[in-house]
Parts: C-alpha cells; structure tokens; sequence
C-alpha cells in the first residue's frame, strides 16, 4: 500500500472499524464458539471447512500509544522489524520460509493496537504457526536489519510532511491532542526515529507484546482443539504483564479553523468535534445520524449538497471515531484552493441546517433499512468475520452482542436524534484544518 | 517491513472513494456462461457460502476507445451514469441500492469500464432492472455536464495534481506509448476534461453501451438457470448498436529509441528512478509469454525481502529502500513491465539506475534461482486459495480478462500455464523484454536537485 495516502485511510479505518463492529448478521450463519484454551487464553472460533486455510487474528491493546517518553516511533519501528528475523532465521531466511509455506503474516500498528494478521494453508499449518510464534517470541531486531527498516520509515516521515492529507490529519490530532500519545504521528519524528536503538526496540515489544492485552480471533478450518494448540503455543511464552494504558486524551480544540499554508492545487480540510462513547446511551442515536449527514455512498446530506448539487469536490465524509482513548466526530473534504471556502460554507450550513430543521422520519427511515440491511453483508469471508470478531474484543462485547445490534439501530426514534443533534453537531464546536492555498476562508 | 511505494498508476478510476472494499466469498468457484441474442455475454460464479450477490455490467470500451481530443469521456460518462433516464430520478440508482442495505460504485480502465452492486442475493431482480434501464435510457442535462465536469476535475485534482508521483506517471506513460492511447491517462488531460460536453458523453454512451458490446457478471449465492432467465427478461429486450466492429487501436510502430524523463516538484519527499518497457501483454489462446513475465516480475521484485532486486539494492549494494517490478498482463494491447527503485539517503539517481542496470545484467547472467522460482509458484497456488474467499475479487478478474479480449478458457487455464513455466521461458523472456529503445527512464527529483541527466 501507498503509505503516502496510508495516513487518510488509517484515520478512516478507525471509522469502518467502528462499522463492522456494529455489523451484525441477519441471516448469515456465523456460528461463534468461545473457547478458554489450557494456557487460559479467551478465543473466539467460526470454524468454517469450504476453503482450506484459516485466517488468524491477534490484538494487543495499546499498540503505539505506549511508547515511552521521547522514545516515539519505536514501538512502530519494532512492529516493522517483527517479520525481519527470528530464532535462527535472518531476514531473508524467514520470508524464504514464509514465502515457501505461503502463510500471509502481517504485522501492524495504531494507536490502539498492534495487529497481527495471519491466513495459514491448512496443509502446513503448523509450520506456518511456528514461523508466527518465533516472530512474536524470538524476534531478532538484528541491526542491519533494524537500519534497513529504518530508513524506510524515516522516508515514509519525510513523505508524510510533503502530503496534504497527512499533513492535515496530523495538524488536527496535534491541535486536538496535544501531548497526548494521539496529539502525535506513530511514526516518531526524523530525530525521535534516527536515536533509536536495538535496546529501544526490547523494550517496546516488552511493552506491548504481552498476554495481559491480547485478544484473538479464528475463522476457518481449524477444529477447537487445534485451536486451542496453535495459541496457547504462539502465546504463552510472552512476557505477563505490558506497560499500563495512557490516560483518556484530552480534547483541546475550540471551534474555528486552522489554515497550514503547503503549495498544492487542491486544498485538503479536515474537520471534526467532540464525539460520542460507544457505552452511551445515545450512540446509536449519533451512528444514525452520522450516517445521514456524512455517510459512505452519494446519499449523504454532505455528499449531495457539495458534490452533487454544487460539484465542489470529489468526496465529502464524516464518521464517529470512536476510538479507546478519545471520541471525536470527523470529517475530510478536498477542493481545488480557490472553491475550498464553498465547500467549507457548505458543510458548516448543513450542521446549523440540522439545528434548525432536523432530519426528516424519511431520512432516518431510509438510513436504518441501509444500515440494517447492510449488515449480513460484512460477514463475507473468513478474514473479514475473523476482524469483526477480533474488533468486539477489543471492545468488551460478548459474541452475542452482534444479535441485538440491528434492534438498537431500529430503536433510535426521531427525538434520539435531535437530542444527539443539539449535543452532538454543535457548529461553533466545529474546527476546520486546511491545508493548501486556499482562497477567500478569511479567519 | 512490506512494500510502502507503489507505482503510482492511474489506471482504474472509480465513481467515487470506496470506504469498505470487500466482497462475498467463493467457495467451489463453479461458473457457468451464457450469451443472449442480442449479444449480451453472461458469467455466473456460484458461492453459496453467505446470502450475497455481486452484480456487474462491464462494457467492451475504456478510456484507450475513446476518440482524440476528448480524453476523460469513458470515465466522464460512468459518473454521468448515476443521473436521470427515462424511468429513474438522478440519484435514484443508488439510493434504492442503499434502501436494499446494498453498496454500488463504477470504474474506468484503458479497456472497460464497469458497473456493479453488492447486495442481498434475493435483490438480484431489481439491480438488474435498473441497470439493464440506465444502458439505453440516460437522459442528460446541461446541468449535470456542468455540475459533474466540476467533480472529476476535483477527482482529477486529488488523484493526480495533489500528487507529484502521479504527474510523473503520467509522463511516463505518455513517453512510453508513441502511436496507441494507453498513453493518455484514464481520467483525461486537464485541459480536455474541462471541456467535455454533454454531446461527446452521449456520442460515446450510444456506440459502446449496448448489449452486443457487454459482459454481465454474476458472482455469489445464485442459481445459473435464473440468472440467465432474469438475465433474458432485463436485458434480452435490448436493442445492440448495429456495426459495432472489434476494437482496433493504433497500434505501436517498431520504438527504436529510449525515452528518458526528469521529472521535478517541490513536493517531492522521496526521489527515485522508475522504468518501464513495453511489453506483451496475454493474448486469447497464447499466455505463455506473459506468464513468462508475471514470474519474472515476481521473482525480479515481487517481494520487498526475498526477490532477486530487494537481494541486490536493499541488502547488499544498499541503494535502494525500496526495489520492485510490476507487472500486469491483462491489457487488450500491449502492456508494461515496470521497475522501481526508491534510492536510499545520499544516492543520486546516477548510481541508482546505474545499480539497477548492473543488477539486471547479473540476473541475466545468473539465471532463475530453482529455489525462487518454486516459491513464488507455491504462492502464486495459494493466491488463488486465499482469493477464492472473496467472490468480489473473483468476478473481477473474469471481467477484468474478458473486456481484455480473452476468454473463459483463457481464464481456467492461466493458472495451469503460470505452474508450467519453465527457467528457460523466463529468462528467454527476459532477454526479449529488456531492450532499452523500448523504455522509459524516469527520476523523480525533489526540485532543488541539479543532477545533470546522462
């Protein structure tokens, strides 16, 4: 993947993670066994035999926000190197080995949690399993290999300070978040990243990469014991304990706009407020809503007032980020530096428009048949089940949450809705990010 | 850690930014195919795993169909394609889709451009009473024209003139193509598509979309036999577009020179040397060569750690952060072989090529590692396990081949094809592929360098 527009999908993929885990089946037959394994770990288990693979997934809370102090980017950088090297196996050995089992491992990074993602043949799983527990348990972090590494994610920094969405995306969280593990790039700086060490690296697989904060999932042909075998061997020889969680983020921005002057045609803005909790009781209220005004597709209130009716951009979004540590409404629009102010104006009418007419019982009719007919849909396959299952844990729900989800989308009632509407869509709450050239914003 | 650059090629260009790209899943993989009467082609794949359908119209024209001097039409049009027709209100397309809980969206490439929905399989019927509607029956106002024209240049803005990598693709595939129009971009140059008309979008929408020049596609939890019944009720009444001949583009005259480009840009944060060659692409009934290439490719620089470039530039010579090559061989005309190398701190584009040349010359010399080759072949078997979990993928490949002028056949057979290729086919290729005065030699540079080019 491009890593240059990975900022912008990675803020969006917070949103979609908060869509699939509301995705519940109608009608699709997932059928979830939770199994304690011998070691005690907590497993979810589809097990699904048409196709001969399974697909493996791994979280561990916290992922880059703990980072210590002045050590930013190295849980990130030791998150890369994880597939560089482990137990007897250099670099090139092990994506020999990898590559020669066909096993799909990936290893990945956010503010939230380091990912791991596997999809492994059935006819050599087991091999494939080892060369993910050796990953997990022995890694390397030799230092040619650690440089190597390096210098790519010092080229994806310089990268990321010449690109407009993540110059914009990175603005806002800093405005917003301040000193917070969210107010900076998992990344680390130039400097942060050049200082850091093999040593560093110890430290911050120690500090995320333990059995306190693991979650995992499984989808596909794998029967429970199996299961049970293959994780209680990738697992149990981690450290016990991680480092404690960050504190909740601070939000430190007022409503208003933020202007980063960058020599590019088209101005790039990001926008967003204060969010809402998933353990609220008018969050489903807010996911309705948010749907209506900012939602994927051409329906959306914001796609239909500035592409459609006004041709002012290509695409026009906004969605809860429901994040561990902080909840935020966000948005993203682009237009070429001399239209930019309109789309601005545009989206700002459109949050005064909901506090003077609300929506209408047709809209929020029209949005709860999408979003709960949508739902059986998401359940596609054995990698995606195994990320929704893996994103419920990570959420403290129980398997059968995904049941009632569709009744709680149902539930929401017009005046849900305009009571979320005056706490939530608050335009004076609203802070714009531009980067660009942009024309005629005034201050 | 896993490939972080890509070439930037503007190859496929949607409707609008998809925020959750998945799919139903394959199982068996059955297919089956029909044509109706009127010339309509129809591909079912059955996946009975999860009640979803995927529903997709491709028609037999892209942005290479499209006549000089209006560059953009094919993809203008596909977004004029979600406003009025005789019987559905702008919009309406979508927004029943959406009702149903289903998702839509469209795309343009060189060679099709493509329409689909994915929604609960019991809606089948009504997607394809809207789709078969919008093939004859588009009405388009002035208004829209204006309207839209704004968005694609919006598009255009986001994908390509906010992104340095991009406008330099874009000169290089320009260079790379004397004579054929794979050398205009998808989207359109700017200064054409700000002036496509209400008239050039229909001019081309009356010739390409008909049912003689379309390919139905059918991909998840389906009956054959209905489909082709409901196939026949919405689109059997269709009227085709009478002379509509098989696509013959200009072709290229013998290259006989090498093309070279600088590229420069403020926003530049990372330089690098990108190359291409033209090369065959698969053709019906002959898929050796390209097979032949797609190894190559795999094995040159498919992956960031063990193939053969990676070896050379990022772990012994160091030059490189980043080497790759890239290669795709479903094209109607000929295609490109690409390769990459994103230089490390404190090496000039001089050294980079020129790191790059030496280690082709080695692999010439050396030949295919037995090892390398079987590898990439297990994966290249286990892609197509791994992909069968995502029927969505799935249909995109059989339409992806099909509006490139291959066949059913075709497609069952390329992954026999790809396991039987030989040492001797790659390299025998290879030696065939890399002639400079068929290439393209950019450098992307950050704009103060001043590196006198060779």
């Amino acid at each position: 993947m491009n890593r240059i527009t990975g900022a912008f999908h990675g803020v969006l993929a917070v949103a979609m993670g908060l869509v699939l885990l509301f995705a519940a089946p109608l009608r699709a037959e997932v059928d979830i066994q939770e199994i304690t394994t011998p070691g005690g770990f907590r497993v979810w288990l589809v097990e699904e035999q048409a196709i001969p693979f399974v697909a493996l997934e791994i979280r561990f809370r916290g992922g880059a926000s703990l980072d210590m102090p002045g050590k930013r980017g190295a849980i990130n950088l030791m998150t890369a190197t994880l597939e560089e090297g482990a137990g007897d196996l250099d670099a090139r050995a092990f994506a020999a080995r990898r590559d020669s089992l066909a096993a799909e491992l990936h290893f990945d990074v956010g503010p939230d949690a380091l990912s791991v993602s596997a999809k492994m043949l059935s006819e050599n799983r087991t091999e494939a399993a080892e060369l993910l527990r050796l990953a997990l348990n022995e890694p390397r972090f030799d230092q040619d290999a650690v440089d190597r590494v390096r210098h790519q994610v010092l080229s994806i920094i310089r990268s990321d300070q010449k690109d407009p969405d993540s110059i914009a995306f990175q603005t806002f969280n800093r405005l917003a978040f301040g000193e917070h593990p969210y107010g900076s790039s998992i990344n680390g700086t130039i400097e942060s990243v050049s200082a850091l060490t093999r040593e560093d690296l110890v430290e911050a697989r120690n500090r995320v990469i333990a059995r306190d904060r693991v979650h995992v999932a499984a989808v596909g042909d794998i029967t429970p014991d199996e299961l049970s075998e293959l994780v209680d061997g990738l697992l149990s020889g981690l450290p016990a304990r991680g480092a404690p969680m960050p504190p909740e983020a601070p939000w430190l921005l007022e409503g208003g706009q933020t202007v980063v002057p960058f020599e590019t045609p088209q101005s790039v803005a990001v926008f967003g407020a204060p969010g809402i909790g998933m353990d609220d009781p008018d969050f489903f209220a807010a996911y309705v809503l948010t749907e209506i005004v900012g939602g994927s597709g051409l329906q959306s209130r914001l796609m239909k007032e500035v592409r459609e009716r006004r041709g002012l951009t290509y695409g026009v979004y906004a969605y809860l980020a429901d994040r561990v540590l902080a909840d935020t409404l966000m948005g993203h629009v682009a237009s070429a530096n001399d239209r930019i102010a309109s789309a601005i104006k545009v989206i700002r009418g459109e949050w005064e428009r909901l506090q003077r007419e609300g929506v209408s019982a047709e809209e929020l009719a029209r949005a709860k048949r999408y979003m709960t007919g949508a739902y059986p849909l998401r359940f596609d396959g054995n990698g995606p089940i195994a990320n929704i299952l893996v994103g419920m844990q990570m959420r403290g729900m129980p398997p059968d949450y995904i049941n009632i989800r569709n009744a709680r989308i149902e539930a929401v009632t017009l005046e849900d809705i305009q009571r979320v509407i005056r706490r939530l869509y608050r335009p004076e709450k609203l802070h714009f990010v531009v980067v660009g050239q942009p024309q005629g914003l005034g201050e | 850690m896993r490939a972080a650059f890509l070439v930037v090629c503007q190859v496929i260009v949607f409707v609008f930014l998809t925020r959750v790209i998945s799919g139903p899943a394959a199982a068996a993989n059955d297919v089956s195919t029909f044509t109706l009467e009127n010339g309509m082609e129809i591909v079912v794949i059955e996946d009975h795993r999860a009640p979803v359908v995927v529903h997709m119209v491709w028609y037999k024209a892209g942005a290479a169909d499209e006549k000089p001097g209006v560059s953009g039409v094919a993809h203008f049009l596909e977004h004029l394609l979600f406003k009025a027709t005789e019987n559905m209100e702008a919009g309406e397309l979508s927004a029943t889709v959406a009702e149903n809980g289903g998702s839509d969206n469209a795309f343009t490439t060189q060679d099709a451009t493509a329409y689909f929905q994915r929604v609960s399989s019991d809606r089948l019927e009504l997607m394809m009473r809207m789709e078969a509607d919008r093939m004859r029956n588009l009405k388009l106002t002035e208004q829209d024209i204006a309207t839209e024209r704004n968005v694609i240049l919006e598009e255009r803005n986001m994908r390509v003139e906010n992104n340095p990598g991009a406008l330099f693709s874009e000169q290089r595939r320009a260079a790379q193509y004397l004579n054929h129009p794979y050398g205009i971009p998808v989207i359109g140059w700017k200064h054409e598509a700000e002036r496509l008309s209400r008239g050039d979008a229909l001019e081309f929408y009356r010739r390409y979309y008909a049912p003689n020049n379309a390919i139905l596609i059918v991909a998840g939890d389906v009956d054959p036999a209905e489909v082709f019944a409901m196939a026949r009720r919405y689109y059997g009444p269709l009227r085709p577009t009478a002379g509509l001949s098989p696509r013959s583009r200009p072709q290229e005259p013998l290259q006989l020179s090498e093309r070279r480009l600088r590229f420069r840009d403020p926003r530049v944060a990372q330089p690098y040397v990108a190359r291409s060659y033209l090369a065959p692409e698969r053709d019906p009934g002959n898929q050796k060569e390209a097979a032949a290439l797609v190894l190559l490719a795999q094995i040159l620089g498919g992956n960031p750690t063990t193939s053969f470039l990676a070896r050379k530039l990022q772990f012994e010579t160091k030059t490189a952060i980043f080497a790759g090559a890239f290669y795709d061989g479903t094209s109607l005309d000929d295609t490109t072989f690409s390769l990459m190398v994103v230089l490390s701190e404190g090496i000039s584009h001089q050294e980079g090529e020129q790191a790059l040349d030496e280690a082709i010359a080695s692999f010439l010399q050396e030949g295919v590692d037995p090892q390398d080759l079987e590898r990439v072949k297990i994966q290249l078997r286990a892609a197509y396990i791994y992909e069968s979990d995502n029927v969505q993928s799935l249909a995109r490949r059989y339409g992806m081949a099909l509006t490139a002028g291959l066949t059913i056949d075709d497609i069952r057979q390329w992954p026999g094809i790809l396991q039987q290729t030989s040492e001797e086919d790659i390299m025998a290729a290879a030696r065939r592929l890399f002639d400079r005065r068929r290439a393209v030699t950019g450098w992307l540079m950050r704009s103060e360098t001043t590196e006198a080019i060779r």
